[in-house]
């Protein structure tokens, strides 16, 4: 299946986070891998994305818009460094 | 929301009275991607139903042995598209538990790939949910969940797991993957239960 | 231009809306109170119909640098909701609610760095490529700069105007202009190879396309020694 790369989160989340989330790097809680948010796999499943560890294909987080409401979940991200 | 760009009406909301609110009709099937595919060829696919009591398992031949039912049936998706009268063929939930017990209420579906939902047990049964391989007298295609998915009609299209691998029976409704995220527990599009 | 992300949508004018290609548009806007913006970050639409229903999709920029004057190229998505709207209804004067600059990652700015840089978009990804192109043209800098650009026709060309100045090779996958010296056909990795900065030169390369595209030319990049590192990526596929 097709999927865009992190930089697409840019939008979603300037409005959760107050720095560029796509520059951010986290951790895979699975494989613990370690990169820039720009660089994770997004899929677009309706209006939510998925986002998925570029090395191991785990789900990092997803975004989900609905009801004019937004959730985040980090659910697969064991920590993330917040540039500053 | 005062803001209104001018010409734009969205997809037309044409009304028809197997449409639950909020839902348009289409014709194509709009393809949602969680993840990659997977890929899963039939001499490997398994399904399984594994309670307090232990697990049942069917190879491809043994569940193509089962007894077929056809299903005619619309379909609801929770991002605002229904598909109408879709045909489909599988194996009934209440053939699968024929001579299996369980004191839990609730069942996690679990997929290949890795996608969980929840569903309460009696919601699966009495001519509820199959476990459906052909769509419109096709091989169900991988897109779309082949080769076997479930189908849970009367919820919205996320409770019917593509590739589904088999079910796990629990005491507690637990969320799975989209419920955890964000989706209704339960999921009814007639009451749109469409978010937490 | 690259601090705290601004949650603001905005109100952006619709000043010139002209045709770019057969399938696409190019659309002018002036919005007022944009920060200016730095070359390959992308901005957000939002289109709200009477009934209060939104859609909103992602459009790489193709202008670059300070200024609340924001170019855009859209290409028309036959299957799409939001690009068929702005291809063909949307009418100079016409307001559109726009959220950005975003993205801080796939950009480009000028500083003469030693390496140079490699350009490679396909189809309507030539965008933001093109706003790199006028960033390092407007700002006289001195870093190496390299576009492949994969089309499907002549006509498909976005911003001729802009790739007239710059150095680019141009591979036709459907037809080729008359007199083109190489038959229409997909790119292959011989002629990437053969058309973009050696490995050796370490570039900093930016691949933009359909998702297909940039996993395809990505691969042969890795496979001709460029370090995954040095590779910048923007999938698209809004509609």
């Amino acid at each position: 299946m097709s999927h865009l790369d992190g930089n697409a989160l840019a939008g979603v989340l300037s409005e959760v986070f107050t720095f560029d989330p796509t520059l951010a790097r986290a951790r895979c809680a699975n494989c613990y891998s370690v990169d820039v948010l720009a660089r994770a796999m997004v899929y677009v499943d309706g209006s939510a994305f998925v986002v998925r560890c570029a090395s191991c294909d785990a789900v990092l987080a997803t975004v989900m818009d609905g009801d004019g409401r937004r959730w985040v979940s980090l659910k697969g991200v064991s920590a993330i460094e917040i540039p500053r | 929301m005062s803001f209104i760009t001018r010409g734009f009406s969205g997809r037309s909301h044409d009304r028809d009275p197997r449409l639950p609110p909020g839902q348009t009709e289409v014709s194509d099937w709009p393809v949602l991607s969680a993840g990659p595919t997977p890929r899963v060829d039939t001499e490997e696919w398994e399904f399984s139903i594994r309670t307090e009591n232990g697990a049942h398992t069917w190879t491809w031949d043994q569940f193509m042995a089962l007894k077929i039912d056809d299903v005619s049936t619309d379909i609801h998706c929770v991002t605002h598209w229904s598909k109408l009268g879709t045909s489909w063929r599988g194996v009934s939930i209440d053939t699968l538990f024929e001579g299996i017990e369980t004191s839990h209420d609730f069942v996690m579906a679990h997929s290949y790939g890795g996608y969980t939902t929840n569903v309460p047990l009696d919601e699966l049964l009495n001519g509820q949910a199959w476990i459906a391989f052909e769509f419109d007298g096709e091989p169900l295609e991988a897109e779309h969940g082949g080769p076997a998915r479930l189908i849970v009609p009367h919820l919205y299209f996320w409770k019917s797991a593509k590739w589904v691998r088999g079910l796990v029976t629990m005491p507690n409704d637990d969320p799975g993957f989209w419920e955890q995220s964000g989706y209704h527990i339960h999921g009814d599009p007639w009451k749109e239960e469409r978010y937490w | 231009m690259s601090g705290p992300a601004d949650t603001a949508w905005r109100v952006g004018s619709v000043s010139r809306i002209s045709k770019e290609t057969p399938s696409a548009a190019r659309i002018v806007l002036d919005v007022d109170g944009w920060p200016g913006n730095d070359a390959g970050q992308h901005l957000d639409i939002r289109l709200t119909a009477p009934d209060g229903y939104t859609a909103t999709r992602s459009y790489s920029i193709a202008s670059a640098g300070p200024g609340m004057v924001v170019d855009l190229a859209v290409d028309k998505l036959p299957d799409g909701e939001v690009s068929p709207f702005l291809v063909d209804d949307v009418m100079a004067g016409d307001k559109l609610e726009v959220h950005g600059p975003l993205g801080g990652w796939f950009v480009w700015r000028p500083d003469a760095a030693s390496s140079p840089v490699q350009l490679i978009g396909g189809g309507s990804g030539v965008v933001p490529l093109i706003a790199m192109l006028r960033s390092h043209h407007d700002t006289a800098d001195a870093t190496p700069f390299r576009l492949l650009y994969s089309l499907r026709t002549p006509e498909d060309t976005f911003f001729p105007e802009v790739l007239k100045d710059a150095d680019v090779d141009y591979v036709y996958t459907r037809r080729a202009p008359d007199g083109w010296p190489t038959p229409a056909g997909r790119l292959t990795k011989d002629v990437l190879a053969a058309s973009v900065f050696a490995a050796a030169e370490k570039p900093r390369v930016f691949l933009c396309g359909s998702t297909g595209f940039v996993e395809t030319v990505a691969a042969w990049l890795v496979e001709l020694g460029h370090d995954p590192r040095m590779i910048r990526t923007e999938r698209f596929g809004g509609t």
